[in-house]
């Protein structure tokens, strides 16, 4: 039987780690659901989110809240840049083939990367936590870093909002009856186009958002785009495309096999989370609180 | 605008799917405050001609006018800000979405001309609706489905209202309470353009209809033509 701190400290762990893949999974399910686009450049987003933030905490310099400020002015950036995408490329595909949607979502993947190279370099950067949760607290005697603990009320916090935003607003009732058959909606004199671009201009700005956040915890070098984009499909895939809940619970198992599947394969830590993936993928195809596509 | 003119015309419109061709070149008109029926048989194009004059599926060629404004083309978001309701044939409820959030969705502000309804007058007019407020349109019975989409529709203020098909696949009980709910949003005001294929229904319901046959008009005239003649029925409808 393992020590029960270390055991604690691996859940911990695995918790913030799926805080953050709560972040992007949930933007990605969200644009799934409405929009019906898998967005393969959502990890790109996540990415920029993190160089942007870098660089605006350069151009900060020493304003003790430089970090807050450029992780919000990332999202935004990231979040005006999805916009962008969505009204002026995205939207031109909406009625060919879903083939000419993942081609197109594929090819931002590269076209953003290799932009990232020539902006930033191909080298690892870093950011700094934010002076206040420099510090660490023992935790069950665990010392927990601060800024982990942050992540860990922040994704919770965020998922709270999310699904408030989606039942108690009106807008949120858009985007819930769009997702089940936009054209009624249409014909109800919902402009769904406009909802559309919403949509992806709020999913876009998670994205931002967790790769800011991320970037104190984790070094920002290029291929975390895909690194992340492969995260999260596992775990909306798990928890169900297009399910609220089933995002955050497929974000929570996913951390928790990740980090306590190391201990068991310590050089074949994914294989546990691929494998999880191919039971659920034989047992429910539609994920654990998704629900099969109607035929 | 002279008062007896159409708000409605339907000059001449050719709409496909694709390939297959649906109408062939349709006519109607619909007058403030009238109820016209469009009668014909499964697959004749009731439902294209209503989904033409939405937007949902425009039209290849030919034009729809909306109060003397051309809405050709218009998107459908656009056709219902204009004022124009549609209640869809397989009713379209948002399954996952409560009845009261259904209801929400479509509302609009009222517009000068509009039936000025609320929530509260829309249970008014379906009381069984005020008791299921909570419950998730998925979970309603046909009838109850049905009902709730035309509820949905008013909730937009719309002048016109397009019904497709409403009486299809209910019991004969609710069908006959149907009538009764579109007789009196008739009375009071509301104009009515209604596909159907229940021939009983419709005539009750209808000051002038139109038959449709393989995508063209077949008949125009006053509905007390058809509801006298049987003879004339059983040609046009083959009852």
């Amino acid at each position: 039987m393992p020590d029960p701190t270390f055991l604690f400290a691996q859940s911990l762990s695995g918790l913030t780690a799926a805080m953050f893949l709560f972040l992007i999974a949930s933007g990605l399910s969200l644009i799934f659901g409405v929009l019906g686009v898998l967005n393969f450049a959502h990890g790109s987003f996540y990415m920029l989110g993190a160089y942007v933030a870098y660089q605006l905490v350069q151009v900060l310099g020493r304003d003790p809240a430089a970090f807050w400020w450029a992780a919000l002015g990332a999202a935004c950036a990231i979040a005006v840049l999805g916009g962008l995408v969505e009204r002026l490329l995205l939207r031109h595909l909406y009625a060919k083939d879903v083939l000419y949607q993942l081609l197109f979502t594929y090819a931002l993947i590269l076209v953003l990367s290799d932009a990232a190279k020539v902006v930033w370099g191909t080298g690892q950067l870093s950011i700094a936590r934010p002076p206040e949760l420099a510090g660490a607290t023992r935790v069950l005697g665990t010392l927990v870093p601060h800024y982990e603990l942050f992540v860990l009320l922040l994704g919770p916090a965020i998922a709270l909002g999310f699904w408030l935003l989606l039942h108690r607003t009106r807008a949120g009732r858009f985007v819930r009856a769009a997702a089940l058959d936009r054209e009624m909606l249409g014909a109800l004199g919902v402009n769904v186009s406009r909802l559309y671009t919403s949509v992806f201009v709020l999913g876009s700005f998670l994205a931002g958002l967790g790769g800011a956040l991320i970037a104190p915890a984790k070094a920002i070098v290029p291929g975390m785009d895909v690194e992340i984009i492969v995260e999260a499909f596992i775990v909306v895939v798990i928890g169900g495309l297009g399910s609220f809940w089933g995002t955050f619970l497929g974000a929570v198992i996913y951390g928790q096999v990740l980090s306590f599947g190391i201990l068991i394969f310590p050089r074949f830590s994914i294989f546990s989370v691929f494998a999880l993936m191919a039971v659920v993928l034989i047992l429910r195809p539609w994920g654990l609180l998704g629900r099969p596509l109607k035929t | 605008m002279s008062a007896a003119g159409p708000v409605l015309e339907v000059r001449d419109v050719h709409t496909a799917y694709g390939l297959s061709r649906v109408l062939f070149g349709v006519s109607l008109e619909v007058r403030a405050g009238e109820c016209v029926c469009l009668l014909g048989r499964n697959g004749v194009g009731k439902t294209t001609t209503i989904r033409s004059i939405m937007g949902l599926t425009p039209p290849s060629a030919g034009r729809v006018v909306w109060k003397g404004t051309d809405i050709t083309g218009w998107p459908p978001h656009r056709v219902a800000r204009a004022g124009i309701g549609f209640v869809p044939e397989d009713r379209r409820i948002f399954a996952d979405l409560t009845v009261w959030e259904n209801l929400d969705v479509a509302v609009r502000a009222a517009r000068a001309g509009g039936g000025g309804f609320s929530i509260e007058r829309v249970f008014d007019l379906f009381p069984k609706l005020a008791e299921l407020t909570a419950r998730q349109g998925g979970f309603l019975s046909g009838g109850e489905q049905q009902m709730l989409t035309i509820a949905r529709t008013l909730m937009g203020n719309p002048e016109l209202l397009l019904l497709d098909e409403p009486s299809e696949g209910l019991a004969p009980l609710v069908v006959d309470h149907l009538r009764e709910q579109v007789a009196r949003l008739r009375r009071e005001g509301l104009t009515i353009l209604l596909a159907e294929q229940n021939v009983e229904f419709s005539l009750e319901l209808a000051d002038r209809v139109y038959v449709l046959e393989k995508g063209a008009i077949r008949f125009s005239g006053p509905a007390g033509r058809l509801r006298d003649d049987e003879a004339l029925r059983h040609e046009l409808l083959a009852l």
